[in-house]
Order: structure tokens, then C-alpha cells, then sequence
């Protein structure tokens, strides 16, 4: 089954399901060793994930789950048990305290240990990649499903891999890549270079491995599919599970001319708002951007919004936690946090694009990665950083920049040296950030204090 | 670049000499260094022009190479080379003292302790600049798959006998030097901007010259007209005054002075070749080593200058004194230093050209614990560092307001005090979060309970290192009016888990390995080794 033939099918839920169905028959009755599915954001991979253990369970073959943090490990839990309360499922942890949340302690079925042994014998047991590479000496899984593939690194693909003989491996080739703090150039061009991601090292030993892709996003909606499959999926298009018009935005308080309350407006009609500040170089905690993500939060909740969308025809209200504030550093994130509380705002996630990775809202605000910089970095350029920044939401995303940064873009285009024998990733970051602000650029509100 | 270095370095602009980047020392200094001073030829890769070598800085070993694209005279100044590393390398293996070291029993598996012998103290390459450590490595990996005559008997060119161990030697330091915090071969100009901050790029304090007249510039001079001149300057026959610190030298040496010196060499060895008696090869040999003596002459003078660069560098550096957790710093590298010397004298086969994919990531991960653990330790050695973590919210100093003393509510309770602490600091902690402190030298860990309004103020709970009892142990628990700083970073980062062995290397990474040949073989001999 191949892409193409996939995305002919008019009806969205058609084409996913399709899609589904050809993973989970490669995956169950296949004899390739691994099986690689790229999912665009929002496609429905955590969906995909708990189905596959849930049917590879029924088939008699004992599952481990591996998955990159703790929260993620948690969330696999409770949507298994949410869907077959009585499958016996296994939590390994760590040994620190406090080390799954708490929810788990009231599922009948789930048993949690920092042994690998006590968990023997379970239909399924999922722990993050760090704790099961402690895992020694134990009868290797006939099954493994590898969660965030692409977010996970190829030395602790290394460390785990033994584990299980044969391995679903399930992410998003559009995210954050993997990092190491310090330089491994070195390996740079090695089929197994330690700091690459999984998903890399494993085709590049195993090209034959069957590769599928999950087509449809259910969480971007009309307005965003397209932008976000275009800058950041060129050659995997996928689309967007609802229609123009499907999805609304509707406030209760009206606009009283504001630059927040227009950028608000814009967003809600079009799914898109760009508020801009004028041109300066600022430093990281640009406090006027910080003000003005501040001023769209507090408006956000001031108006009262009421979403409509295939989940909630009779409209739910946009309330914090549905609202969220993506930047790219951690000091922005606290400085935002500072500003918001200082309006009263304290129930709305702020956070990196690292941490929201895999979450969704109704609406983000996001602070510009070149925004007020005087120069443009491979750390700031990264596709992945603004693709996670733009594809968090299901109806609006605003973003605060200051002007000049498409200036900022052609004076650093990327000079990243090119090393032999790497697969050169595509659309660059220099590539992906013009086409996005091309696209804001016609949703664009001046700032004015 | 941290806000407070950049703030340094705006203050070296404008009081127009550098400021300090660090209070103490955070490099390993060894008494008796060997200094490494090489030049390259350009235009050929690692093809060496010639060094000066030594540990005495009154008497460095010149080392010339009069027509570098001449083969057994590049083996010749490898030798030469080989007879000064190797034996200053060797001089640390005898003073050893008694370590243990924990390995995995091959029987049962499990992991125990084992006395081994570890060197008092260990060699310390120093070149001036970081492109000085890549021709280190460079080196290393051109001889050490060489072949001597003894290994070999076949190879149409064999290498002197030390040669391919002097390449495996710089490889080891060369592989060391990509650890974090390691000092067995450091780079001058790295260590010197390390805890100097200058009004020039980063990249500008690649240049050794100008990096020493910001630190240090000559009586009555500015920092950034010194560095200017040391730059840029030149003599009425076009050459740098302050030659660069290489291994590249300038283009106007090459063209002007090196390539006819070296032409005239050339003529003087075909004369000599093509005397006809006696007579005329006396006389034609004296033109030779002539010939050479200009060289020699030239390849010294550029050297000269950086030489004397690296002792004033390492003078500035010794008037530091030594960060607490250097020492233990160093035992690492005096251990990847025995470790290294064990396996060349068990017989073990030259470092291979590539890692496998266990070696690969067992050394990154090594590394990126390494990166950790120093950036940790610099600032637990260096309020000035420290000042750094603080400013980015890693870190909060602050004066203890209260203690209250709670328990578990275990049958055998454990000491949990609450501590709160007044800082000005601006931490980005949120509730639960971990923090650390270092009491009596190990890292005490504290949970964030509660925090005030604006901040400010912070309540710890303290979780560990107060001894087994009820009651803690005397001065383990923070007293009120006690100033302490917290660490938002653990400042032992722990280890990950073992990685398998390379014969259990897993399917996603092409493993497990077929049967290799034991020894990797010797590079194959091509046109440009016969010129």
C-alpha cells in the first residue's frame, strides 16, 4: 500500500484507517524484523500505538513498550487500560521517588516495579529507553513497540535493542532531533553514528524494512494542515482530517481595537495571527514581546472564546488549559511565566518547544525563535523547533515576532558544514522558517503600546 | 555565550585588557610539560615543515624537515619526534601507586573490586592552538598503522621502529583531548580563553599572539591595539612581525623565504648527488648544510616566537591557583593514561580508523557525563562560574531564614527539615523540583515546597546525607544566618547504563559482527607515497 494510494481516498477517516490497517497487518503477520511509521503531528500516534500493543497482546505475544520519558510511559498506561481495563499491563520505573504518576496506583490490572522480573510474564510492560537499558539478563521480548523513534538516539537504541527481537517503531521524522551536549562530529557519516536518531541508524543497517505513514491529522486543523505539511513535509504531504469550516473560534466579548484583540480576531477567522513588533535587537527575554505574548494570553481568556469542532459541536470554552505558550529557551518560557502571573494568568502551559513536544491545545501563542536576534543559529534555525511550535494547536496559533527576521534570515543562511556520508535532512530550517513567515505574513497585526 | 561572559568581554573593550573569566584555575597544570610547537607545509595535508619540542623551556629540540615532500626525511623527523614523546611518555610509568578498580568477573558476572596499579602522574602535550590539537591527531593516525621493518619484512617502505607507536600515542591523546575537562592535551589558546574574557571574537583568541597581548599586553600598550599589531604587522620585506602560531604559516613566508630556501636545498642535494669526486663532495656537502641551515634558520624563527608564547601562557595560567576539583579531574586522565600504556605493552593492535557502533557510543556517553561533571564543577570550584549559573537561573545563593525540624512518617523516621532561604536570585524552579547543595564536599539534595509571591523566598525540605539516626548528625542540617547556594544541576552526574558487548552488538546496528581479521592492516601503498 503506498502513499499515493492513500491520499486518493476522498474521506479522511477512509484513508487513516486504510493506512492503520497495512501497519498493524505488517506488523502482526509480516516477516520484516521492524516495522518504521512516520506520523505527521497529530495523526493519531498514540492511538496507533495503544492498538497495535492491544492487538499484538490478543495474538499471544508477549510486548514490551519503549518509550522516551516518564509522562509518555504513563500516558501509554492509562489509554491501554482506558481501553481494555483487564489486560494485565506491567510499569517498570525507576528507583528515584515519586517516579510514575500516581494514577496508575488505581488500575486493578497494572502492576508497577523497578524490576524487571517482578513484570515477567505480562502481556504487555512499558518503561522508558533509560530504564529498560538496565535491563540484563532476561529472556528477550518476541515483540517491542518503540514510541517517539525519531526523538530517541541511536546509542540508546543501542542499549535496548537486545531486548526484543522484532520492533514497531512509530514517531515523527518532523520534530526536535535528538541532541548530545557535546560535539560527536567524530561519527558524523557512520551508519551508526551514536548521535543520531534511531529511526537513522536502523534503516541505514535495514533499508528493506517496510515504511508507512499515517496520512490524515486530526489535530491541525484546515487552516494549518497545509502550511505545516508544506514547509515541514515536502515530500510526505499529509492533510488534515477536518474541513474548512469545521472548526471555529467564536469570542463573546468583542474587540475593543487592540493590537492582541486584533491579532486575536485575525487568528480566530483565518487560524493564523502574526503580531509584530517593529525591528530591534533585543536581548532573549525581550521584554516588550514578552508583554505582548502576555497581553494576547490575557485578552485569550478575557473574551470568553468558545470553540466548535467535530469533538464539541455545542462549542466548549477556551479556557487556560487549553491555551498554551511555546518559546524556544527555557528563560523565555520563565520570563513569560513572570509576565502572565503579573496579569493574574497562572493556569496557561508555558513551556520550550522540547517540552511540548506530542501535547495539544486549542490555541498557542508562540514567541518567535528569531524574534529580536542579531543572529541566526543552527539551534534557532532547526526545522524541528518551529514545527513543533506550529503545529501544537487545533484552531489558532499566534505568533509574536519582532520585524526583520526574514532580513535576519538571508543575512545567516545555513552554513552548517556538510559532512560525508549524512543524509541531508529536508526542507532546511532557513528553507522551512522563510516559508512560514511568508504564510504569516498575510496575518500580520502591528504591535502598537 | 552566557550573559555574564559577554559582560566580561564588553568590560574588556572598554577597560582595553581582559578580564578575568575565572577565579581559579580549571585545568590540570603538570610541573614538567612537554610543549609541542609544530609547522605544517602548505598545500599537503599533516605534511609536517618542522616543531619545536621539549619540557625545558631554555633548550627546545628544533625538528626541520628541509624538503618536506621528501618521504624518508618525513620519517626521519618522525623519528626524531618519537625519540623525544616517547620517552618523556614513558618517564610516567613507573612511579605507580595502589588503586582499585571495580571489573566485571568473568565467571560469576559480577562486579568487584580489583587492585590494580595506577600511575602516580601522567605526560601533558601542550600545543598553542586548538588546529595544533587536529595535527596532533592527524599525526596519530598517519603512523600508526605503519609497519616497521621488524613487523614486516615485506613493506616496500617501512617506518623507523618507534614511529607507529608514537602514532599511537597522539592518537590516545588526541582521542583524550575530546573528553571534556581532560588535560593531557590541551590546547593553549583554548585553556587561556577558558578563564580570560577579551574584546575580540572567540574566534580571534585563536591567534596566540593576540590572545596574550589582551591578557597580558606590554608595558603602557592597550589590549585591542597590542592584539592589532601582533595580528597584522609586518616588516619592510612584507613578513609578520609576530609570526602566526601555526601549524599553518603565512603565505608570505612560504612564497618569499621558505620556497626558495627550500629550492636552494633541492639544487644542493642534486649537486651532491651528481658529484663526480671526492673533492667536489666535500665541497658540495658543505653547500648542502648550508642549505638545510637556512631552513632550519627560517622554520626556527617562526617557531620561536610561539614557543615563548606558550611558556608566557602557561606563566599567566600557574598564577591561578587550582580549582578544588581539578585533581580528581586529572586521576582520570592519569587512569585513561595506564589504561592506554597496558594495552600497548599487552600487545594489544593500534587504536582501529573507525569506532564501532559499542565504542562510538560508550565514548560519547562518556563524554557528555564528562561535559556534566565539569560544568558542575566549575562552578562548585569558582564563585565566579557560579555567578554565571546563578544569572541563568541554574543556580540560587541565599541567607537561611528559618528550620523547622520535621520527620517521615515512618515506624523509623528520617530527619526532613524545612528550610527556608531569602535569595535575590531568580531560579527557574517549580514545586517538587530538585536542588543541591554541596555539604562537607558531597552533594546534599533539597526539595522546593513552597514559594512566596514574588519568589524571594523558598522553603527546602532536605532529603538526604543527615546520617541513619532520629536526630541528624551534627552540621548536616543548614542553620539559621548560614549562607548557602543551591544547584538546579546534580553535581555527580550519574552514569548511564551499560551498553552490550561488541560481540552482542543488536540487528539495529548491523550487528552481530562477522569474524574479523584481528589487526586492521597497514595503509595501502599509493602513487603519492612514491613520488
Amino acid at each position: 500500500m503506498t502513499a499515493e494510494v492513500m491520499s486518493d481516498v476522498a474521506d479522511p477517516g477512509a484513508a487513516a484507517a486504510l493506512a492503520t490497517e497495512a501497519i498493524l497487518h505488517d506488523t502482526l503477520h509480516g516477516s520484516a524484523r521492524g516495522v518504521v511509521v512516520d506520523s505527521p503531528p497529530g495523526a493519531g500516534k498514540s492511538t496507533l500505538v495503544v492498538r497495535a500493543a492491544l492487538e499484538l497482546a490478543a495474538a499471544g505475544r508477549p510486548l514490551m513498550v519503549v518509550a522516551q520519558t516518564n509522562a509518555q510511559v504513563d500516558d501509554l498506561v492509562l489509554r491501554l487500560a482506558e481501553k481494555n481495563p483487564d489486560l494485565p499491563v506491567g510499569r517498570l520505573h525507576s528507583s528515584d521517588s515519586d517516579p510514575y504518576d500516581k494514577a496508575l496506583d488505581e488500575l486493578a490490572n497494572v502492576r508497577t516495579s523497578a524490576k524487571a522480573a517482578d513484570l515477567a510474564g505480562l502481556d504487555v510492560v512499558l518503561s522508558t529507553a533509560a530504564k529498560w537499558a538496565h535491563v540484563k539478563g532476561v529472556e528477550p521480548w518476541r515483540h517491542a513497540i518503540v514510541d517517539e523513534a525519531y526523538q530517541m538516539r541511536s546509542d540508546a537504541l543501542l542499549a535496548v535493542a537486545g531486548l526484543f527481537e522484532r520492533a514497531l517503531f512509530v514517531g515523527d521524522p518532523g520534530q526536535l532531533d535528538p541532541f548530545s551536549i557535546v560535539g560527536s562530529e567524530q561519527w558524523a557519516g557512520l551508519s551508526y553514528d551514536p548521535s543520531a536518531s534511531a529511526v537513522t541508524t536502523l534503516l541505514a543497517h535495514n533499508p528493506g524494512l517496510p515504511q508507512h505513514r499515517l496520512p490524515v491529522s486530526w489535530r491541525l486543523p484546515a487552516s494549518a494542515a497545509p502550511l505545516v505539511s508544506d514547509a515541514f513535509y515536502p515530500y510526505t504531504p499529509f492533510r488534515s482530517g477536518t474541513g474548512p469550516g469545521d472548526r471555529r473560534l467564536a469570542f463573546a466579548v468583542p474587540s475593543d481595537g487592540s493590537a492582541p484583540d486584533r491579532v486575536i480576531d485575525e487568528a480566530a477567522a483565518t487560524g493564523w495571527g502574526l503580531l509584530q513588533l517593529p525591528a530591534a535587537h533585543t536581548p532573549r527575554t525581550d521584554p516588550e514581546a514578552v508583554g505582548a505574548v502576555a497581553a494576547v494570553v490575557r485578552r485569550l481568556l478575557d473574551r470568553e472564546g468558545a470553540a466548535v469542532s467535530e469533538r464539541f459541536p455545542d462549542a466548549a470554552p477556551l479556557t487556560a488549559d487549553r491555551i498554551a505558550v511555546g518559546t524556544a529557551h527555557r528563560d523565555q518560557a520563565a520570563a513569560v511565566r513572570a509576565a502572565l502571573a503579573r496579569l493574574g494568568v497562572t493556569e496557561v502551559t508555558v513551556d520550550t518547544a522540547n517540552r511540548l513536544q506530542g501535547r495539544e491545545y486549542d490555541v498557542t501563542v508562540v514567541l518567535h525563535p528569531l524574534s529580536g536576534r542579531p543572529d541566526a543559529t543552527a539551534f534557532h534555525l532547526e526545522t524541528g523547533r518551529l514545527c513543533v511550535l506550529a503545529s501544537r494547536h487545533r484552531h489558532a496559533c499566534i505568533v509574536v515576532c519582532r520585524d526583520g527576521v526574514t532580513d535576519l534570515l538571508d543575512d545567516y543562511p545555513s552554513t552548517e558544514p556538510v559532512q560525508l556520508g549524512t543524509v541531508v535532512k529536508f526542507p532546511d530550517g532557513w528553507e522551512a522558517n522563510h516559508a512560514v513567515l511568508a504564510h504569516l505574513s498575510a496575518h500580520r497585526v502591528t504591535w502598537t503600546p | 555565550m552566557s550573559l555574564i561572559t559577554t559582560l566580561a568581554r564588553l568590560e574588556a573593550v572598554s577597560r582595553d585588557r581582559a578580564q578575568p573569566a575565572a577565579t581559579v584555575r580549571h585545568r590540570h597544570l603538570s610541573d614538567r610539560p612537554l610543549v609541542f610547537v609544530p609547522l605544517t607545509t602548505a598545500g599537503e595535508a599533516g605534511a609536517p615543515l618542522g616543531a619545536l619540542v621539549g619540557t625545558d623551556r631554555d633548550a627546545p629540540r628544533l625538528l626541520v624537515v628541509p624538503q618536506p615532500r621528501d618521504r624518508d626525511l618525513r620519517f626521519a623527523f618522525l623519528a626524531e619526534l618519537a625519540d623525544v614523546v616517547l620517552p618523556y611518555v614513558d618517564s610516567y610509568g613507573e612511579a605507580v601507586e595502589a588503586a582499585e578498580r571495580t571489573e566485571t568477573d568473568p565467571e560469576t558476572g559480577k562486579r568487584v573490586k580489583v587492585e590494580v596499579e595506577l600511575c602516580a602522574d601522567a605526560p601533558q602535550l601542550i600545543v598553542p592552538s586548538r588546529a595544533g590539537v587536529e595535527l596532533v591527531r592527524l599525526l596519530g593516525r598517519s603512523m600508526r598503522f605503519r609497519r616497521t621493518a621488524e613487523e614486516d619484512p615485506q613493506a616496500p617502505f617501512p617506518a623507523p621502529p618507534r614511529v607507529p607507536l608514537l602514532g599511537r600515542w597522539l592518537t590516545h591523546f588526541g582521542e583524550r583531548a575530546r573528553v571534556p575537562g581532560s588535560s593531557l592535551l590541551l590546547a593553549m589558546t583554548d585553556v587561556l580563553s577558558r578563564h580570560w574574557a577579551t574584546g575580540q571574537s572567540s574566534l580571534e583568541d585563536q591567534h596566540l599572539g593576540a590572545l596574550l597581548a589582551w591578557i597580558d599586553p606590554p608595558e603602557g600598550r592597550g589590549g585591542a591595539e597590542a592584539a592589532r599589531e601582533r595580528e597584522l604587522a609586518r616588516d619592510a620585506d612584507g613578513q609578520l612581525l609576530y609570526p602566526p602560531a601555526g601549524p599553518a604559516t603565512d603565505p608570505a613566508f612560504d612564497n618569499k623565504l621558505l620556497a626558495p630556501a627550500i629550492e636552494a636545498y633541492d639544487r644542493a642535494r642534486s649537486a651532491l648527488a651528481a658529484a663526480e669526486d671526492g673533492v667536489e663532495a666535500d665541497a658540495r656537502l658543505g653547500e648542502l648544510t648550508a642549505a638545510e641551515r637556512r631552513v632550519r634558520d627560517l622554520v626556527e624563527s617562526r617557531t620561536l616566537p610561539t614557543w615563548r608564547a606558550v611558556w608566557q601562557g602557561l606563566d599567566l595560567l600557574r598564577e591561578l591557583p587550582e580549582g578544588a576539583h581539578v585533581a580528581e579531574r586529572w586521576t582520570r586522565d592519569r587512569w585513561s593514561y595506564t589504561g592506554h600504556r597496558e594495552r600497548v605493552l599487552a600487545g594489544e593492535p593500534p587504536q582501529p580508523r573507525r569506532d564501532d557502533p559499542v565504542t562510538a557510543a560508550t565514548k560519547l556517553a562518556t563524554r557528555e557525563r564528562e561535559q556534566a561533571r565539569l560544568e558542575a564543577q566549575e562552578a562548585l570550584d569558582d564563585p565566579l562560574v557560579m555567578a554565571a549559573r546563578r544569572l541563568s537561573g541554574e543556580a540560587f545563593a541565599g541567607e537561611v531564614t528559618d528550620v523547622v525540624m520535621t520527620w517521615t512518617e515512618s515506624r523509623r523516621p528520617s530527619p526532613r527539615p524545612l528550610v527556608t532561604v531569602r535569595t535575590d536570585d531568580r531560579p527557574h524552579l517549580a514545586e517538587g523540583a530538585r536542588v543541591y547543595r554541596s555539604s562537607n564536599g558531597k552533594p546534599q539534595t533539597a526539595e522546593l515546597v513552597a514559594r512566596e509571591e514574588d519568589g524571594g523566598v523558598l522553603v527546602l525540605r532536605v532529603l538526604d546525607r543527615m546520617g541513619r539516626g532520629r536526630e541528624p548528625e551534627p552540621g548536616s542540617v543548614p542553620e539559621k544566618g548560614e549562607r548557602l547556594c543551591f544547584t538546579l544541576f546534580e553535581h555527580e552526574p550519574r552514569g548511564g547504563a551499560k551498553l552490550p558487548d561488541p560481540e552482542e552488538t543488536p540487528w539495529t546496528h548491523g550487528g552481530p559482527p562477522g569474524e574479523e581479521p584481528a589487526a586492521e592492516p597497514a595503509d595501502p601503498v599509493t602513487e603519492e607515497d612514491i613520488l
